[in-house]
Parts: C-alpha cells; sequence; structure tokens
C-alpha cells in the first residue's frame, strides 16, 4: 500500500511543480501591478503554439528564441492597447479586462496557429524511470519530463527571487505594487515596469507551456491549467513568489492523494458514477484554508482604512 | 423620553465617557490613556495637530477599531466590544475625512440609505412593491426630502454623487448621517477643503441640527475660527494624549496647546 | 422635441418613485410588452423563436440574476453556470419524481433550490472578497458541475448522463409549439423583470449598491454586511436557477451537465459587462447581443461567398467577444445600457445641442 501511495505522491508533486509554474506568472503580474491576470492560462497556451508550430520547421533552440519575441511582443501590445487605458481602475475591472484578453488570445492563437493536437519534442527520454527499487518492489516510477519540469522549475524561482530582491527594477516593481501613484510621483515609470513585467510573466508562460506542452501536447485545453493554479494561488497568497510554490506542491499532491484515497471512499457512500474530484478538490481546500485564514500561507496581511 | 437614571444625572448627563482608553497599531501607539466625555446636547470639538490620534478616537466610538486597553460608557451602559452596526443601531452616525458616500448612487439614495434602520419591511412586500412597503418608502421619502429642504440640496437629489463637487458631497454626506436621527453626531473635518462661503453654510447647518433636533456633536476641525465659534467645549489632543480640555476660552490660552502648535515643546 | 418630461409636473412622491417617471417611457415600455406579446406572433417562425427570441428571454434572466450580484451589489461571481445547473436538475427531479407538479411550482422550486445553494457558497463572501471571492464562485461552479454528473440520483440513473423532459403543459394546455413556449418565457420574464426592479430601487437594492460602493461605510450607517451579501447572492440564485430550469425545459429538452459548464459562467458575466453592471436594462441588451453576435458571424461567410470552417468561426467569436470586453471596460464601463441613456439625454434636449 506504502509503495502506490508514495508514487501517487510524487507523481502529485511533479504536477504540482507545473501548476507552479502557472501560478509564478500570475504571482509576478500580482506583485507589481496589483491585476489578477486571468489570461496567463490563454498566453501559456498561446506561447506553447508558437513554440510547437515555429519548431516545426527550425530547430527547437531557434523556435524558443522567437517565440520569446513574440510573448515580448504580446506584452507590448497588452501594455499599450489595455493596460495604459485602465490605469487606476478598480481591480475587480482590471480582472474582467484579463478575462477579455483571454478570451481574445485563445481565438487568436488557434487562428493563427492552428486548433489540432501539436507536439514539443524536447529530446528527453520518454522511457519512465524506475527509483528505489531496493525498498520497494518494482521500485518507484517518475516520469522523467516532471522531474526535468521540476528542477527548470526550481531554477526559475532562483532567479525571479534574485531578481526581485536584488536587482533595481525588482525594488521598482514592489514600489509600484504597493502604490502606483505614489510611485509614479517618485519617478517610476509605471508603463514601462508593467512593460517588463508582462514580458517576464510571459517567459514563464513560455517555459510552463513548453513542459505542459511536451507532457500532454499543445492543444486548447492547456489554457484551462489556469483554471487548476488559481487555487494554489489563493492556497499560497497573492502576492508570494514561495506561496506559488508551496501552494502548487500542496495542490498538486493534495489532489491526487484525493483521488486514490478519497474517491473510493465517496464512490461508495454516495454511489458515484466514477471519481474525477480533482477538478473541485483543488478549490475546496483552497477555499477552507481561505476561511481559516484569507490572506493565505504567505500573503500580506491586508489592512483596512477609513 | 425616559427619566435619566441616577448614574447619568450624576454624571452631568453625560452621553457618551470614555475613560483611559488606548489603542496601537504594532508599536504605534495612536491614542494612549485618553479620558474625556460628551455631554447631551452639547458640540464637543476635537482639535490637534496632524497625526494627534483624533480620527483613530472617533474610529474607537464607532466600533471601528477596538481599544486595546480602557472603558467606554455610552447612554450610561458600559459598552464591550461591537462592531460599527451595534454602533449605527445604537444611534451614532458619522461622516468621514475623505467623504465616504455611496460614489454610483443618487444623492436621494444615499440619504434614503441612512434610513436603512428605519425601515422594517422585507424582501416579499419589497419585490411587489405595494401596500406596506410602497407606504413605508413614501413615508421615508418625505423624511429625507425634510433633511433634502433643510440642507438645501434639492438640485442635485437625482445626480450621481461620484459627480458632485466635493462641498456639495460633504453635505450629502451629512444629510446621510442626518437620515439616521442620531443620538450622537461624529463629523470628521467637516469643511476640510472648503471655501469661506462654504464653511459658513456648513457653519450654519451644524449649529441648526444641534439647535432644532437636540442631536450631540462631537467634531474634528482644523479651523481654529469654526472651532471657538461653534463648539461648547474642547478636548485637544497631540501624539495621542489629552494635553487640555476645556472651553475654548479655556483651551485657547493653555500653555500646552499654544507648544503643541507651534511645535515647542519636542 | 416629443421626447420631454416638461408640463409634467409629479405632486405626489408616489408618482416620482413610478419605475418611469417621464409619460413617454411609461408608454414605451408598455407598447413594447404589448408588441412582443401580441405582435410578435403575427410574423415569427420557427427560427426567430428559437433561435433569438427564447434564449434571449432566458438568458436575459440569468443575467439579471447576476447583475443583481454582481452589478448591484459588487460581488463577482464565475459560478452562473453551476447555479444554473441546480436549477436545472431540481426542476427535472422534481417533475420527474411528482409528474402531477405544475410547471409554474417546478421552475418556483428551480429557483428556490438555486436559493439554498447560493446561500451555502454566498457564506465565504462574509470574509473574502474580490479575486479571492471570485475564486470561490469558481469552486462551487465545478463542484456543482462535478455532482451532476456523477451522482447517479441527480440523472435518475441515466446511464449516458443525459437527461430529456417529457410533456410541458400549463393548466392543461400543452406548451409544445414554439410560439407558444415564446409567450410562456416571455410572460416568466416581465414578471420577474418587474420584482427585479421594485426590489433595486428599494431598501433592499439601496443596501447592495450601498455595500458595492463602500462596504465600511454601509456598515457604519446600519447596513449588515451579512444581510445584505446573502440576500442579494439569495435573489441572484433564485433568477439564475429559474433561468438554468427555463434554458434546460424549454430550450434544450435534453442535456447534459456540459450544458452548464464554466463557459457558461463567462457567457452571462459577459452579457453584464457589455449590456451594462447594475442596470436591468443592460442585461437584456447584453443578452441580445451574445445571442446576436455568433448568430451573424454564421451567416457572414455566406454574405461575403467565402468559406469559412467551424472552427475559424468560433476562433473569431472568441476573438470579438474578447475584444469587446475589454473595449467597453475601457471606453464605456457601463455598457450598452449606457449608450442607451446617453442617446436618451439627447433626443431629451433634441433639437438643441445642450
Amino acid at each position: 500500500m506504502l509503495g502506490p501511495v508514495l508514487e501517487t505522491l510524487i507523481g502529485g508533486l511533479m504536477t504540482g511543480v507545473l501548476y507552479s509554474l502557472v501560478a509564478l506568472g500570475f504571482v509576478l503580474i500580482f506583485k507589481a501591478s496589483g491585476v489578477f491576470n486571468f489570461a496567463q492560462g490563454a498566453m501559456v497556451l498561446f506561447a506553447a503554439l508558437s513554440l510547437a508550430r515555429l519548431s516545426e520547421f527550425m530547430p527547437l533552440v531557434l523556435a524558443f528564441a522567437f517565440s520569446v519575441l513574440i510573448m515580448i511582443a504580446l506584452a507590448y501590445a497588452i501594455e499599450f492597447l489595455v493596460l495604459r487605458h485602465l490605469v487606476n481602475q478598480e481591480g475587480i475591472i482590471l480582472f474582467m479586462a484579463t478575462l477579455g484578453i483571454a478570451y481574445f488570445l485563445e481565438g487568436f492563437g488557434q487562428t493563427l496557429w492552428g486548433s489540432d493536437i501539436y507536439k514539443i519534442g524536447l529530446g528527453l527520454p520518454t522511457n519512465p524511470i524506475f527509483i528505489l527499487e531496493s525498498v520497494f518492489p518494482g521500485g518507484l516510477l517518475i516520469d522523467p519530463v516532471e522531474l526535468i519540469a521540476a528542477i527548470i522549475c526550481a531554477v526559475m524561482v532562483l532567479v525571479l527571487a534574485v531578481f526581485f530582491q536584488v536587482t533595481r527594477v525588482g525594488r521598482a516593481l514592489r514600489a509600484v505594487a504597493d502604490d502606483h501613484q505614489a510611485a509614479q510621483s517618485v519617478g517610476i515609470p509605471l508603463n514601462q515596469i508593467w512593460l517588463m513585467v508582462w514580458a517576464v510573466s510571459g517567459l514563464v508562460a513560455l517555459v510552463a507551456g513548453m513542459m505542459w506542452g511536451a507532457k500532454l501536447g499543445v492543444q486548447f485545453s492547456l489554457s484551462l491549467i489556469a483554471l487548476k493554479a488559481l487555487p494554489v494561488l489563493i492556497l499560497g497568497g497573492l502576492t508570494s513568489i514561495p506561496g506559488a510554490i508551496v501552494g502548487g506542491l500542496i495542490i498538486g499532491a493534495g489532489e491526487k492523494l484525493a483521488e486514490v484515497l478519497l474517491a473510493p471512499v465517496l464512490i461508495r457512500t454516495f454511489d458515484l458514477a466514477g471519481g474525477g474530484i480533482e477538478n473541485w478538490f483543488a478549490y475546496v481546500l483552497a477555499l477552507a484554508f481561505l476561511l481559516v485564514r484569507p490572506q493565505g500561507l504567505f500573503g500580506e496581511r491586508i489592512i483596512e482604512r477609513v | 423620553m425616559r427619566a435619566p437614571s441616577e448614574h447619568e444625572i450624576a454624571a452631568g448627563n453625560v452621553l457618551l465617557a470614555v475613560e483611559d482608553v488606548s489603542l496601537a497599531f504594532g508599536g504605534v501607539k495612536a491614542v494612549a490613556g485618553v479620558s474625556f466625555d460628551i455631554r447631551k446636547g452639547e458640540i464637543r470639538a476635537i482639535i490637534g495637530p496632524n497625526g494627534a490620534g483624533k480620527t483613530s478616537l472617533l474610529n474607537i466610538i464607532n466600533g471601528f477599531y477596538q481599544p486595546q486597553h480602557g472603558r467606554i460608557t455610552f447612554k450610561g451602559r458600559p459598552r464591550a466590544a461591537m462592531r460599527p452596526y451595534d454602533a449605527a443601531l445604537g444611534g451614532i452616525a458619522r461622516t468621514f475625512q475623505n467623504v465616504a458616500l455611496f460614489k454610483g448612487m443618487t444623492a436621494l439614495d444615499n440619504i434614503m440609505a441612512g434610513r436603512t434602520l428605519k425601515m422594517r419591511r422585507g424582501l416579499f412586500w419589497q419585490l411587489l412593491r405595494i401596500g406596506p412597503a410602497l407606504a413605508e418608502e413614501i413615508e421615508q421619502r418625505r423624511r429625507v426630502e425634510e433633511i433634502i429642504d433643510f440642507l438645501k440640496i434639492q438640485h442635485i437629489r437625482k445626480i450621481q454623487v461620484g459627480k458632485l463637487p466635493y462641498g456639495l458631497q460633504k453635505r450629502v454626506e451629512l444629510g446621510r448621517a442626518l437620515a439616521m436621527e442620531p443620538d450622537l453626531l461624529l463629523l470628521d473635518e467637516p469643511m476640510a477643503g472648503m471655501n469661506l462661503e462654504e464653511k459658513e453654510d456648513m457653519s450654519r447647518f451644524i449649529l441648526d441640527v444641534n439647535a432644532h433636533y437636540g442631536t450631540t456633536i462631537a467634531l474634528i476641525e482644523h479651523d481654529m475660527g469654526v472651532v471657538m465659534d461653534l463648539s461648547d467645549r474642547v478636548l485637544v489632543l497631540d501624539h495621542g494624549v489629552k494635553i487640555a480640555d476645556g472651553t475654548p476660552a479655556e483651551v485657547q490660552a493653555d500653555q500646552a496647546v499654544i507648544d503643541a502648535y507651534l511645535g515647542l515643546s519636542h | 422635441m416629443f421626447y420631454r418630461e416638461v408640463g409634467q409636473f409629479k405632486t405626489s412622491y408616489d408618482a416620482d418613485e413610478a419605475i418611469f417617471p417621464i409619460a413617454q417611457d411609461r408608454w414605451s415600455v408598455i407598447v413594447l410588452i404589448a408588441f412582443a406579446s401580441l405582435g410578435v406572433p403575427l410574423f415569427a417562425g420557427q427560427y426567430l423563436y428559437t433561435e433569438v427570441l427564447i434564449p434571449v428571454l432566458i438568458l436575459s434572466i440569468a443575467a439579471i440574476g447576476l447583475n443583481i450580484l454582481t452589478g448591484y451589489c459588487g460581488q463577482l461571481s464565475l459560478g452562473s453556470g453551476g447555479f444554473m445547473a441546480v436549477g436545472a436538475y431540481a426542476a427535472y427531479n422534481l417533475a420527474l419524481r411528482l409528474p402531477e407538479t405544475n410547471i409554474i411550482l417546478v421552475f418556483l422550486f428551480a429557483g428556490v433550490m438555486a436559493m439554498l445553494v447560493g446561500l451555502l457558497f454566498g457564506l465565504p463572501s462574509l470574509r473574502i472578497k474580490g479575486f479571492y471571492l471570485a475564486v470561490a464562485t469558481l469552486a462551487s461552479q465545478f463542484f456543482l458541475e462535478w455532482a451532476f454528473a456523477r451522482v447517479k440520483w441527480f440523472t435518475n440513473y441515466a446511464p449516458s448522463g443525459s437527461v430529456a423532459v417529457g410533456r410541458i403543459e400549463l393548466f392543461g394546455i400543452p406548451i409544445d409549439t414554439p410560439g407558444k413556449t415564446y409567450i410562456f418565457v416571455l410572460a416568466i420574464t416581465v414578471v420577474l423583470t418587474l420584482a427585479a426592479k421594485n426590489l433595486v430601487r428599494g431598501r433592499i437594492g439601496r443596501m447592495w449598491m450601498a455595500i458595492r460602493d463602500m462596504d465600511i461605510a454601509a456598515e457604519i450607517i446600519g447596513i449588515r454586511p451579512l444581510h445584505a451579501k446573502l440576500s442579494a447572492f439569495a435573489v441572484s440564485s433564485f433568477y439564475i436557477g429559474v433561468a438554468g430550469a427555463l434554458w434546460a425545459f424549454l430550450r434544450l429538452g435534453s442535456w447534459e451537465p456540459l450544458a452548464f459548464d464554466v463557459n457558461r459562467s463567462f457567457q452571462v458575466l459577459f452579457m453584464i459587462i457589455i449590456g451594462g453592471l447594475g442596470t436591468l436594462l443592460g442585461s437584456f441588451l447584453g443578452a441580445a447581443f451574445i445571442v446576436l453576435v455568433p448568430i451573424f458571424l454564421n451567416q457572414l461567410p455566406s454574405w461575403l461567398g467565402i468559406a469559412m470552417s467551424t472552427a475559424m468561426i468560433s476562433h473569431i467569436e472568441f476573438m470579438l467577444f474578447g475584444a469587446m470586453i475589454v473595449l467597453f471596460l475601457i471606453a464605456e464601463p457601463h455598457g450598452l445600457a449606457r449608450l442607451w441613456a446617453i442617446g436618451k439625454e439627447k433626443l431629451r434636449l433634441w433639437p438643441f445641442p445642450y
């Protein structure tokens, strides 16, 4: 019993890392601009589509470079066409605007790149790796794509953390997040900052899209992964990079374990037509947590003033 | 009207008594060991330099902040921790330093909203809007129109308050507070940012409210001329501490007050 | 010139509190309802009924529901699809298990069940706000979607998970033609719209708007956030539940949980953004817009004489809706209804520019 559970746990943690990667893009934008970017999932899809289609007729490295340029151009377009006109609007208006961006990008991406299922070949070994064969009979199965995703994710988190804490740009980003107007008045160029942070989120989306694409194939359902990243954010706190990581791991492991351990019980008790509880388990987990601690695991406490 | 209790008489007809109240945010002491009272029917001014803890004190009185220490007695009853809703229910109304109106609603609806506690009809009658619900709505509308007449804002009744100039917004906010028919009205800088004419109007309204409805008023104000003309008694705070309390003339002559305002003691 | 309130003096607050204080407005609404119920059946064909009028009316009810919660009370919800599903399956089960129940009662029951579920999922709104609440409502969406797909009792153990309704009749009159369905839906829409109008312009509506505009100030004047938010959730879910049941019974006939997935939630949200947050008129305009645009897009290639795949059309639809949302949020956050109001104001002053 322990072996399969452990295997599920590891698989869940690996998937969790991929959730974290998507959540990371959210956190970056939220931290720097106070925008809850619902379009992050659509950006993942768009980036993955670009990479997959470009890599069909050029080497992967080149396709990646072009995709980076595309995501920067996209950030520019979003800043120029949307955000610029909504400065100082309420958060909820900006949120709904990103919903519009998400819809647009989903349609645009598929119009531009097509709407079939595409492959991203990373040249990774596809055979599963078995570890701890001496401890468990048959060992524990690990997917190499997930393993590499985990490593890449860890590296990205480190780089971003350093970027935020140490560099001048990082400090400016944090200032903007605290107060748009105050940051503007001390001479921080708001538009440039936003452009930069959307571009960085675009890159994070590209990496996330690459890893998810390698795992599942590039298709429309990738944009739904954003919906999986939302509970991760709630759990970890909207403004915390470590929160996105820990939240991702908890959600990833939690939903897989729930599917294996809780779902059979539910099916028996309520006479269900199958489990599939991972669709909502993460949300309910996050929601329950929210009621106890509204600012999330690592989020900043909100103090209201009149 | 019930007869005042012995306790009230002993306290010189005190409506609200604050005893040794302290409030700190983290390490910052906003209010430190302040005691004072507000008597029935008076106009009580609270003054002090910026950051003296005046607004925090109002926030404590209407339940928005819970003091970490001290006792508050309202209408002769000691008050446990309470929410702003309970304060409203108990008859405390207030206005804010930076106008806290409902920006998407008309001036009329804002003031009508102040009558919420006076309205009883439930969902069922509301959605039919006949019989008792309509009668109630019309009755409350009549009362609100009296306030609108009193404040001379008939012409802006149906305009969204977000579109009104600042001075008129302040007036609508006063109207909303009056609509609650409060026993104690807290005004946080009712004349901030107003020109002389508007200030004179507002002073007149405050005196009229006090005279006609007998409403007890506590107000924070920076304009010393206004404070001296309007108030019966003045409380002076500095750095969260009470430094003087008395009639306008007494306070004006107080050396500690003069020092605080000229910054000599620090 | 003809659209003026000059000369119409209100002599009582009663008159000033009427739904449409200007006589021309009052008459035009009465004429509109009369035309919709008497005039339309003279010329409407099956296509107009089933593809345009019935969907627009039913979705308008859902949009009014969401508008009450989001537009009036300021609580963003992404769970409308789930609450429509509650209404649909509640109605299905009542009609299935007590076949003699009057159809009006069936729809009322659908609304009440959705209301109860809405109250339950509205409870977190007391502690959480904004985006957090939006995510919490997504939780209800996914949970409800899952529940109707997996709990066999809800679908009466149908092996495919798809359910269908039988004959629908009202007081012995079968509602079996598009024309009759239309009149039935129209009547329900008119009643529900009037009730919503009464609510939003009374005490409860003011409570909702006060919470939306500034919840702290609302509490200070004696509005209980608990009371205001939960009543908004309850009323909103009732409307959405009724809309869900109507959609299932009178538009789809047979359906599976996918008919009420998260895209339905977004669709309803888009209606109120495009139509106008916090206006009932906007709910209708938004619903009409969302229903008509795809129809228009589907016709467009054949009008232009170019071939276009259905996938391409659906992608363009996505792009167009996305762009419209952004455009409206930037240019006119109060949506089509605001444009209508501006037009009316111009008409009032016409022929003078100011």
